[in-house]
């Protein structure tokens, strides 16, 4: 069988002395949208830290059409095609909504594909392109995540790491940014997300994962999942 | 940006005709304040730019005298001993910055803070090679008082105008669009793909080079060094009192700073010779509490609120 577009495999990590992932494996094929839930503390943003490079994994693989990414640099890693919306936006402040969007292209070389592109997310997201000269700051917090999302598109990733789309946001807010997410998708970015709010994660994915304790425990398709009573149980709160 | 980077240059230039009307006393005010303005500019690569709260000042600045100081016993030319004093102050900072900078706030401050103790005791320890306790005298200069007066002026004006210079360039280029990504948030630097690790040693390096030539420039010009005085963590507090008081981060503060500070600390002195340094302790939280964002930010809220008057008024 042919390898999945990208591969984690016996990923264990930490901070210190505390191990957190205990030999997480994941697949993510292209084109799908693949979410994690979890409870609090199951591991899910030290994942994604993780893959993303923030944190060094301790011992395991991740390997992105057959390329391995574990252990490099967030820069290689990014470079490679894996970008990451981390939680809590993180976007910078005191600069403009612009320029937010344009740091997300600062590996990429200024020409005109990167104008394009800008282009592009301001179309898919008109509010930013109304506040493109606005303090990042001063945005909403769905905005926000428009921004962060927009910013990780700026860097032409082929897999986008989305951590907490929906936290601190309104229902219909994480309703157009669904939305825009099925949208990034069908234009040929495999999402991996990770979400505490498990119906939305779920609606939104093709499959899904169950993280607990830095173990997966768990892995179907999204109406599986959902039916499972197990996850009803632990996180939908449904019996 | 309220003070163009262009008239602080130009400030500069005009001290420089000081020797023209001043005696020594000024003289000697004036390579101070050029010091000054050199250890400002410097921390505010880091401390200002980068956002990293340093406090290695002294350690740079305490390495810079020996080096240069020993450099200048070992028969080198003055200018090439203040030149190597940098080079060795700068690969000091390379080691040092790439085993600390991973630290962030308090735990960074601490770290930095350290080095200057430990550069002290091995200093004060290597005796063979610094003289250890009983400090270390330079070479004698044969030259008038007043040409001595005039050079050791000029030359730390200089390097006060290499440090200005440095310092405008870092704040136009990518060097410093990376380092104020850094401040505003590391981890959403290291997202998009900004290599914080390289950029932060870069700024630590930059903060010590012309610190350690600044350091060997000072051991020439009084003659006789000794640990505690080079080492002093006054030399790494001052600089920090003297960005706030100009304005962190920007190109024009940390010199408006500078000349500020001497400012303070001459008039204290001279009015309060017993208790000068409780003075000028209650002057600067007095300053820093009314004045947070410095002179500069003071004069730009000022500009705004007019401004939003005049639009009002005009409305």
């Amino acid at each position: 069988m042919a390898e999945p577009f990208f591969q984690v495999k016996g990923l264990e990590s930490g901070y210190g002395e505390i191990r957190v992932l205990w030999g997480v494996d994941i697949e993510v094929n292209r084109g799908e949208i693949v979410c994690l839930i979890g409870s609090n503390g199951a591991g899910k943003t030290t994942l994604l830290r993780t893959l993303s490079g923030l944190v060094k994994p301790t011992a395991g693989s991740v390997r992105m059409e057959g390329e391995a990414l574990a252990g490099l640099e967030c820069k290689d890693i990014l470079s490679a095609g894996v970008a990451h919306v981390p939680e809590g936006r993180r976007l910078f402040r005191t600069m403009s909504v612009r320029d937010n969007l344009l740091m997300g292209a600062y590996l990429r070389r200024r020409d005109k594909s990167v104008d394009e592109d800008l282009e592009r997310v301001m179309t898919m997201f008109p509010r930013l392109a109304e506040r493109a000269n606005q303090d990042a700051a001063t945005l909403s917090g769905g905005e926000q995540q428009m921004c962060a999302i927009g910013r990780s598109i700026m860097s032409r990733p082929k897999l986008l790491m989305i951590d907490e789309l929906s936290l601190g946001l309104a229902p219909r807010a994480v309703e157009l940014l669904g939305e825009s997410l099925v949208e990034i998708n069908k234009a040929g970015v495999s999402i991996l997300l990770v979400e505490q709010d498990v119906m939305t994660a779920l609606d939104l994915a093709h499959r899904g994962y169950v993280l607990d304790r830095g173990r997966i425990v768990m892995a179907a398709p999204s109406e599986e999942l959902r039916e499972a009573p197990a996850v009803r149980e632990a996180y939908i709160g449904a019996s | 940006m309220t003070v163009r980077p262009i008239y602080v240059l130009a400030a500069l230039l005009l001290v420089s005709l000081l020797p023209l009307v001043g005696d020594n006393y000024v003289l000697r005010l004036g390579t101070m304040f050029a010091m000054y303005a050199v250890l400002a500019q410097s921390w505010n690569i880091i401390g200002g730019y980068a956002g990293y709260p340093s406090f290695a000042t002294a350690a740079f600045f305490g390495l810079g005298a020996y080096a240069g100081a020993i450099l200048q016993g070992n028969g080198l030319p003055m200018p090439l001993a203040w030149l190597a004093a940098g080079i060795v102050a700068g690969l000091f900072a390379a080691l040092m910055g790439a085993a600390i900078l991973h630290l962030k706030g308090h735990y960074f401050a601490i770290a930095s803070l350290v080095l200057a103790e430990v550069l002290l005791e091995v200093t004060t320890s290597w005796t063979s090679l610094t003289g250890g306790g009983m400090g270390l005298n330079l070479p004698v200069i044969r030259m008038s008082v007043d040409a001595q007066a005039q050079l050791f002026f000029w030359a730390m004006l200089g390097l006060a105008v290499l440090a200005f210079l440095m310092s405008w360039y870092v704040s136009a280029s990518r060097i410093g669009f990376a380092l104020r990504c850094i401040r505003q948030n590391e981890d959403a630097s290291s997202m998009v793909g900004v290599n914080t690790t390289f950029y932060k040693v870069v700024a630590f390096v930059l903060s010590a080079l012309f610190v350690g030539s600044a350091g060997a420039l000072y051991a020439s010009w009084v003659f006789y060094i000794e640990p505690p005085d080079v080492y002093s963590v006054l030399t790494s507090v001052k600089p920090i009192v003297m960005v706030m008081l100009g304005g962190a981060g920007t190109v024009a503060g940390p010199v408006i700073g500078a000349a500020a500070f001497l400012v303070m600390e001459e008039v204290v002195w001279r009015n309060f010779l017993s208790i000068h340094s409780a003075v000028l302790g209650l002057l600067i939280v007095a300053l820093i509490f009314f004045l947070p964002n410095g002179v500069l930010g003071f004069i730009r809220k000022r500009k705004r609120t007019g401004a939003d008057h005049g639009k009002e008024t005009a409305a």
